[in-house]
């Protein structure tokens, strides 16, 4: 077999950077007074690709390039069409509802792309400083994204508090990889797998898995990491919301998977109790604080909490099953909650004239297939049947509960406690849009464009495709956590057999 | 065995399930939406009626079956099938389907699409409850039918709509949480979701009993809730106020009863026995207590939802009776009850639609200028009582007699005291309505009597509550030994001698 070409294993990633880097070109050969929208249309077909590309990857035997910094495998390629798919909606809802004489359209665009850039590359990575490098791209370019409505108060508020907060945390995370570079002698994943167990170095390996935890979990706003999350999201723009509370969430979570399942699964009894603390804190402060929200974006942004401690309950699974679950509540959430921000964008407009729960009250009546898709979309959030929420918390929850530890089992009930208070407050807004209108003249009625038309029907197609046939998607979730578990060699373009069968985890 | 009965029971499925698409992507023009739903849920009806025809009577285990595999891993089977039990529920949710719309033919007036689709969706989910054999099947249709059920209270509630709703769906949905724990823990153990695999697992009693206990109570409190049993009725009063009539009527009942059945002594049989003293107290209870404080109702939706609860609890004492007889009767009363309550819903929901209140002082005097209405509305009220002859008297008979024979006299008197209270309550309801001096707001606002949808919905239910009044072994024949099946099946493993079990089952009711 002829080896990789080292280019093909970042394809996806090549051809967004050209993207990205082609709209800035356009972008200032344009004279200012010329329309810019298109620009979001080049940004969606070069995702396009990219995500074509990462289906391609599937051809490629299984290993690393660039001298063993980066990966591709079914895991990696699972989370690329993901994030491509999640960046893929918000550009086109974006370019429905982006103002068209808003300022620096272009530039818009190519951040989201550059954003794209980071994130799939965070998955690719297996090597510590390069995951370093994607998580700062990606970072970058959503602070500067969460301040995009700078002529409003809240915009700057957001991106400064996300870039001072998020900047904190990376810098635990950089802590945490020269930590444990100081007790291995390398920041390569599979090197690090395989001297940490016989480290002599315990404690300071100990210490740089809390260090690196704390940054990831800052990234996918679990509590107690989460304070940034609710004021982030209120003052971004709601398509950036949807890319923010998704697309870096899913790649953090992806790292996250490789640290403590690739990297350290010999800590196992370190990380399994601290993740089961995070789960629980997130899952509960989440869902109590979202019940007490009048702003429909708040409300979100603590029930994105809320969803990170279910996703984290799946860590609380042995192997496989963890990984699996992980990987598939993440898409799901991904699908639904990409889903409710484009309803909210197009009812509340670009300006958010309509933010508060009460201010949807009759909005089936007046934008009847709106109000039944964000109906939809919050039936899902809940966890009903037949929509992925349900098979998401399904596979989260079932995950925790096959190890039968009592930990696993009080998580369970936990959560599903948890997901009843949910159920209170995404109904309070369903409800609410069900209600007959309130008396006086009524707001305009949104317009459903062609882009976010597609957008809307990708998303409600993926959310009843994983409720109703999450087979295939569980299948790919599972290919994938088995090549994570499947020790790659360090030797370019290696080939791997798809077929290796994991070995079960051994904690200490 | 022909190429039908394979596909029957996805038939039944799916076919609502097109009917709603199709409502959802046509027109909301004239009356489009009404006639659509109509054949289709007839339709439907007639799918369901395949399967009594074709039923072989005295066949064990469940006929009809389908068990694919949907999902691999976990292993989740799209398993359906029907057994005695489950078979003219099946018929009945049919037959509620083309009652539910000529019901409505009047009374919905606004966004008919969304209505009729949510409607049928309602029907699929109900359809799947009692067809599923696989537990996350069924689970997931359980949970499905709260959606349709809430969205529709929140949009066409008559005056708090919106807070029944939220009410409603908290109530239901919190308790399937411990529920679906409950599932995963026995997955966990048992691998596997399959109903007659999960029987047969638990039948070796291989777990622990203090787990299984909890285990068993979080699915009995799931049901507890939909049926509802006393004391957790909190919602039903709000629900039955709000519901739009075709909803109402299968929003209580039913579909708790079933599981109940089904799903908790059928699955736990050591550990329904083991509660099933504290389940008859608690059924008396509520007997008693929903007829003590319907008698005293000023609104007629309460007034009836606090008598649904002195019904329903009488069945929940029949099935913790755990007698063969007894579960003959509770599921005959199910129907009963089904067919009586629907009737009662429709009438009410006429007088609520053409006088626009439901206090009970309002009315009086109304036969005179309604008396269609009010003579359907007798014969319902009567077969709820439990006058011999119409539907009522038998389930009714049936419960209380093998209780007092086999179960408790105890129980059995204080539960036909609760039924005398029935009569009182309803008796005093029609006196209050159609009889007596004619009220202001009769007189004065002249109303039409039922018209011809109401009267298409109504007449076949009044012909079957004197059919099943009068030739109730129809029914009985092909109930009998399904409840003699499974009973004997659960109690010796997997054997299939019918042994009268019953007389070891009854000694332990007894206090």
């Amino acid at each position: 077999m002829t080896p990789v070409p080292d280019i093909d294993r970042i394809l996806p990633e090549v051809i967004l950077t050209l993207t990205g880097v082609l709209l800035m070109l356009i972008d200032a050969s344009l004279k200012p007074a010329r329309k810019r929208r298109w620009l979001g249309g080049v940004a969606a077909i070069g995702t396009t690709l990219a995500l074509w590309a990462s289906l391609w990857q599937l051809s490629l035997p299984e290993g690393t390039g660039f001298f063993g910094t980066v990966e591709t495998s079914t895991f990696t390629v699972f989370f690329h069409v993901l994030i491509c798919g999640i960046v893929l909606a918000a550009l086109l809802v974006s370019l429905d509802t982006l103002p068209a004489n808003s300022h620096h359209q272009g530039e818009y665009y190519a951040l989201i792309v550059f954003g794209a850039v980071g994130m799939c590359l965070l998955t690719a990575a297996v090597e510590l400083l390069v995951v370093f490098i994607a998580l700062e791209i990606s970072s970058i370019s959503t602070y500067i994204l969460a301040g995009y409505r700078k002529q409003t108060g809240r915009g700057p508020e957001a991106a400064i508090k996300y870039f001072l907060l998020g900047s904190f945390a990376t810098a635990f995370l950089l802590y945490g990889i020269a930590l444990i570079f100081g007790a291995t002698g390398t920041t390569q994943i599979y090197e690090i797998a395989n001297l940490a167990p016989t480290s002599e170095n315990h404690a300071l390996i100990v210490a740089a898995l809390a260090m690196m935890l704390v940054g990831i979990l800052f990234k996918v706003s679990a509590a107690p990491f989460h304070v940034w999350t609710p004021d982030v999201y209120e003052g971004a723009p709601s398509p950036v919301v949807a890319l923010l509370s998704t697309g870096p969430k899913a790649a953090a979570f992806a790292l996250l998977l490789r640290v403590v399942y690739e990297m350290l699964p010999t800590l196992h009894s370190y990380w399994a109790p601290l993740l089961w603390v995070v789960a629980v804190l997130s899952m509960t402060v989440g869902n109590l604080a979202a019940l007490r929200q009048q702003n429909v974006k708040r409300m979100l942004a603590y029930s994105s909490i809320a969803h990170a401690g279910y996703l984290l309950a799946a860590f609380a699974g042995i192997g496989n099953v963890g990984i699996a679950a992980a990987s598939f509540y993440a898409a799901a959430y991904a699908a639904m909650n990409v889903g409710a921000f484009a309803v909210i964008t197009l009812v509340s407009g670009y300006d958010e004239k309509l933010p508060l729960i009460d201010d949807y009250r009759g909005l089936i009546y007046r934008a009847p297939l709106l109000g039944i898709l964000l109906v939809f979309f919050l039936i899902s959030l809940i966890g009903v049947p037949f929509t992925g929420g349900f098979f998401g918390k399904f596979y989260s929850f079932s995950a925790a509960m096959s190890s039968l530890s009592s930990g696993g089992v009080t998580l369970v009930i936990i959560g599903l406690l948890n997901s009843g208070i949910a159920a209170a407050y995404y109904l309070r807004l369903a409800v609410v849009a069900a209600s007959p209108a309130a008396e006086g003249p009524a707001p305009a009625k949104p317009e459903v464009g062609i882009a976010v038309g597609a957008a809307l029907l990708l998303l409600v197609g993926t959310t009843l495709w994983l409720g109703i046939r999450p087979g295939a998607a569980l299948h790919a979730a599972q290919s994938g956590a088995r090549t994570l578990q499947a020790p790659v060699s360090g030797g370019e373009s290696a080939p791997i057999s798809p077929i290796l069968q994991a070995t079960p985890q051994t904690a200490p | 065995m022909n190429a039908l009965d394979q596909s029957i029971l996805t038939l039944i499925l799916l076919v609502p399930l097109a009917g709603a698409i199709l409502v959802a992507l046509l027109p909301d023009r004239a009356k489009v939406p009404n006639w659509l739903a109509l054949a289709v849920t007839l339709a439907s009806f007639a799918l369901t009626l395949h399967l009594p025809a074709h039923f072989v009577t005295g066949r064990q285990g469940f006929q009809f079956e389908i068990d694919r595999t949907w999902i691999a891993d976990p292993l989740i089977s799209y398993h359906l099938g029907v057994d005695r039990l489950s078979l003219w529920l099946v018929v009945l949710t049919g037959l509620l389907g083309p009652v539910g719309v000529l019901a409505s033919w009047n009374a919905i007036t606004a966004r008919r699409k969304i209505f009729y689709s949510l409607f049928l969706v309602q029907q699929t989910a109900m359809y799947g409850v009692f067809v599923s054999l696989d537990l996350m099947v069924y689970y997931g249709f359980w949970e499905l039918s709260l959606v349709p059920m809430a969205i529709l209270i929140a949009m066409y509630g008559r005056k708090n709509g919106p807070k029944a709703a939220l009410k409603f769906f908290l109530f239901t949905f919190i308790p399937s949480a411990p529920l679906l724990v409950a599932i995963l823990w026995l997955y966990a153990k048992a691998h596997t979701f399959d109903l007659v695999n999960l029987q047969n697992y638990l039948a070796a009693d291989p777990l622990p009993a203090r787990a299984l206990f909890w285990v068993a109570l979080a699915f009995l409190v799931a049901f507890a809730v939909k049926v509802p049993v006393f004391p957790l009725h909190g919602w039903l009063g709000d629900a039955f106020s709000e519901a739009p009539v075709a909803m109402a009527m299968v929003i209580a009942g039913k579909l708790g009863l079933y599981s109940l059945l089904r799903f908790h002594v059928e699955l736990f049989p050591a550990q329904a026995r083991h509660i099933a003293p504290l389940m008859m107290a608690l059924a008396v209870i509520g007997v008693l207590y929903g007829a003590c404080l319907a008698l005293v109702q000023r609104d007629f939706w309460k007034l009836l939802a606090f008598g649904a609860v002195s019904h329903f609890s009488l069945v929940v004492l029949a099935i913790y009776g755990l007698t063969l007889m007894g579960w003959n009767g509770a599921v005959y009363q199910i129907l009963s009850l089904g067919i009586v309550e629907g009737a009662v819903f429709v009438l009410l929901g006429a007088l609520d639609m053409r006088y626009a209140t439901s206090q009970i002082a309002a009315y009086g005097g109304l036969a005179a200028r309604l008396p269609r209405t009010a003579s359907y509305f007798v014969i319902a009220s009567l077969t709820m009582v439990g006058l011999p002859l119409l539907s009522g008297f038998i389930g009714e008979f049936v419960i209380l007699s093998s209780t007092f024979a086999q179960v408790s006299r105890g129980w059995a008197v204080a539960a036909a005291v609760g039924v005398i209270l029935s009569a009182a309550y309803m008796l005093s309801l029609v006196q209050r309505l159609f009889y007596g001096p004619e009220s202001t707001m009769a007189a004065t606002r002249p109303a039409p009597d039922l018209r011809f949808a109401e009267l298409a919905a109504l007449t076949p239910l009044v012909v079957l509550m004197l059919v099943m009044g009068v030739a109730p072994t129809y029914w009985f024949r092909t109930m009998e030994r399904g409840s003699q099946a499974t009973q004997a099946s659960e109690v010796n493993g997997a054997t299939q001698t019918p042994v009268p079990v019953h007389v070891s089952v009854r000694t332990e009711g007894q206090p």
